[in-house]
């Protein structure tokens, strides 16, 4: 368990470690065309990337495990959402200082007048709660509202999903993919619930 | 498309000299309404809704905009302008064209011009350009997506180009076509626009001395992702505009379908000038990210978008009167 989330870690952390190595060479000069021509779109994009793919991968550990009975799954859950967060959070910073340089004014005006961004913002502000009340402590304090409040991340990732399908132009199949594993992984839960496992050999009345 | 105009004109019996000049018919639509014979709103809105306006000023002498065809700010490193592109034909990713088009063979290579003017015909490019010695203008180029650069490139002045046809009083815009061969641009498996791209002008912008029919940059021939072998380039307008791999030309009477504004009217306008002050539905336009040389390619300042990408005190008199918000 532990060398397996050990490895999860790992995974997880290693699109930032590459990221923060590539940028290092940028900023040093050593390899000024690391990132490419434009590094902050290139820091920005994969980092917000990496953020819808480990909350898709978040909500793909609840069918994972029902589909292959290992209960041990759920595990990996907490982890795998806070990582999610960790990228959202990379990425709304990469977002602010890179490309905005802190320009307080533009960030406000940005946030309220750029739809993609205010649904991207509204994304990461209701991933808060949900990293924040991420503790055992949390969990017991809040009981029965914690899964509930849980719940939103069905709206974060729909929101992350329109996110990203309106930065891009005119090419939607990259967002069309990410929309597809979304809306199995949400119908899926859907179907469960209209269809509850046993439902069928539990007598009537 | 001209040619069918001409057959209904002709079916209507209708001579050129009998259809009023937009110009004209727009001014006495103002008259009327200001002498309140009829209600002033409603008629400017359903006249605009037809048409964008025509032309309100003469085109300014070369000399005047001289100015503009330089600037002194970092240029964007050549690096950086041949493998940062947006050319759809061979990918959507940025990285694409740079990658993909070494198939787009760009010799032999013909232009048909056609349409309303006197010497149509189809040219192999030389024939196209024969006279004319390529100038170095650099501009600056500012896409949509926020980001901008300054390329030096090499060119003439289309408007120069355009006369050698004789472009008639019906020739009310230009019409530009880019290749769509699927043998040689593999972008084209997948319809994000409807191929073939298209972009068009207002007479007077094509007119413009700004306005550059560019065949080369950093002073070589230009790189089949810049959009070899002939492409546009508007400085006061969004990179989209700057049309690639040019192969018809068209001078025509009504506003041309473009490619973007066809995907989406709302967010790309046949006009499409850099304005910071109009966003689009989804993005605001006020500031853009510089790419240029290899200071600060991270830490690099947001820089504010200028109207008319900076070139208004040359070109903002052909869009006096126009409301800027709703001819986007």
């Amino acid at each position: 368990m532990i060398a397996a989330k050990a490895g999860v870690h790992a995974l997880a952390l290693a699109p930032a470690a590459w990221l923060g190595w590539r940028a290092w060479q940028v900023q040093t000069g050593a390899d000024i065309d690391a990132l490419g021509p434009d590094p902050v779109a290139m820091i920005e994009h994969t980092l917000g990337l990496w953020a819808l793919r480990l909350l898709l991968l978040t909500l793909a550990v609840t069918p994972l495990r029902h589909l292959s009975g290992q209960p041990q799954l759920l595990r990996f859950r907490r982890m795998l959402g806070l990582y999610a967060f960790f990228y959202a959070s990379l990425h709304f910073a990469a977002w602010l200082v890179l490309d905005l340089r802190l320009d307080w004014g533009g960030v406000a005006t940005e946030i309220a007048r750029r739809p993609f961004i205010t649904v991207g913002f509204l994304a990461w502000l209701l991933l808060l709660p949900l990293a924040v009340t991420s503790t055992r402590g949390w969990m017991r304090r809040l009981a029965g509202a914690w899964q509930r409040l849980h719940r939103l991340v069905y709206v974060i990732a729909s929101l992350a999903v329109l996110h990203f399908w309106w930065v891009v132009k005119s090419d939607i199949r990259e967002p069309l993919l990410y929309a597809v594993l979304l809306a199995v992984l949400l119908g899926w839960r859907l179907w469960r619930r209209l269809h509850p496992p046993g439902s069928r050999a539990r007598p009537a009345g | 498309m001209a040619g069918d105009h001409r057959t209904l004109r002709e079916a209507l019996r209708i001579r050129a000299s009998d259809i009023t000049d937009e110009t004209v018919w727009r001014q006495r639509r103002r008259v009327l309404a200001a002498f309140g014979a009829i209600p002033a709103l409603g008629l400017s809105a359903c006249a605009e809704a037809e048409a964008p306006p025509a032309p309100t000023a003469p085109p300014p002498s070369p000399a005047a905009v001289a100015a503009g065809f330089s600037t002194d700010e970092t240029l964007t490193r050549e690096i950086d302008a041949t493998t940062y592109n947006n050319f759809y034909e061979f990918g959507t990713g940025k990285a694409d064209p740079s990658r993909a088009a070494r198939t787009l063979r760009t010799s032999p290579w013909q232009v048909e011009v056609s349409g309303e003017c006197a010497r149509p015909g189809t040219l192999e490019l030389n024939d196209l350009l024969r006279g004319f010695l390529p100038e170095e203008r650099t501009y600056r180029l500012r896409c949509v997506e926020g980001w901008s650069m300054v390329i030096p490139w090499l060119g003439v002045p289309l408007g120069e180009v355009l006369r050698r046809f004789e472009p008639t009083s019906n020739a009310k815009y230009v019409a530009f076509t880019t290749l769509a061969d699927r043998a040689q641009m593999p972008g084209m498996r997948y319809r994000s626009i409807d191929w073939p791209y298209r972009e068009g002008l207002r007479i007077d912008e094509a007119m413009h001395p700004l306005t550059l029919l560019a065949t080369g940059v950093y002073g070589k021939p230009l790189p089949q992702q810049n959009g070899a072998p002939l492409r546009l380039l508007v400085p006061w307008k969004y990179g989209f505009k700057g049309i690639k791999s040019i192969v018809a030309i068209r001078f025509v009477e009504r506003v041309p379908p473009t490619a973007w504004n066809d995907l989406q009217p709302r967010e790309y306008g046949f006009f499409a000038n850099v304005n910071p002050d109009v966003d689009h539905p989804r993005w605001s336009q006020a500031s853009e990210r510089r790419i240029s040389g290899t200071e600060g390619k991270l830490f690099a300042n947001r820089i504010a978008t200028r109207p008319f990408n900076g070139y208004a005190e040359h070109v903002a008199s052909m869009y006096a009167g126009m409301d800027l918000r709703r001819w986007y």
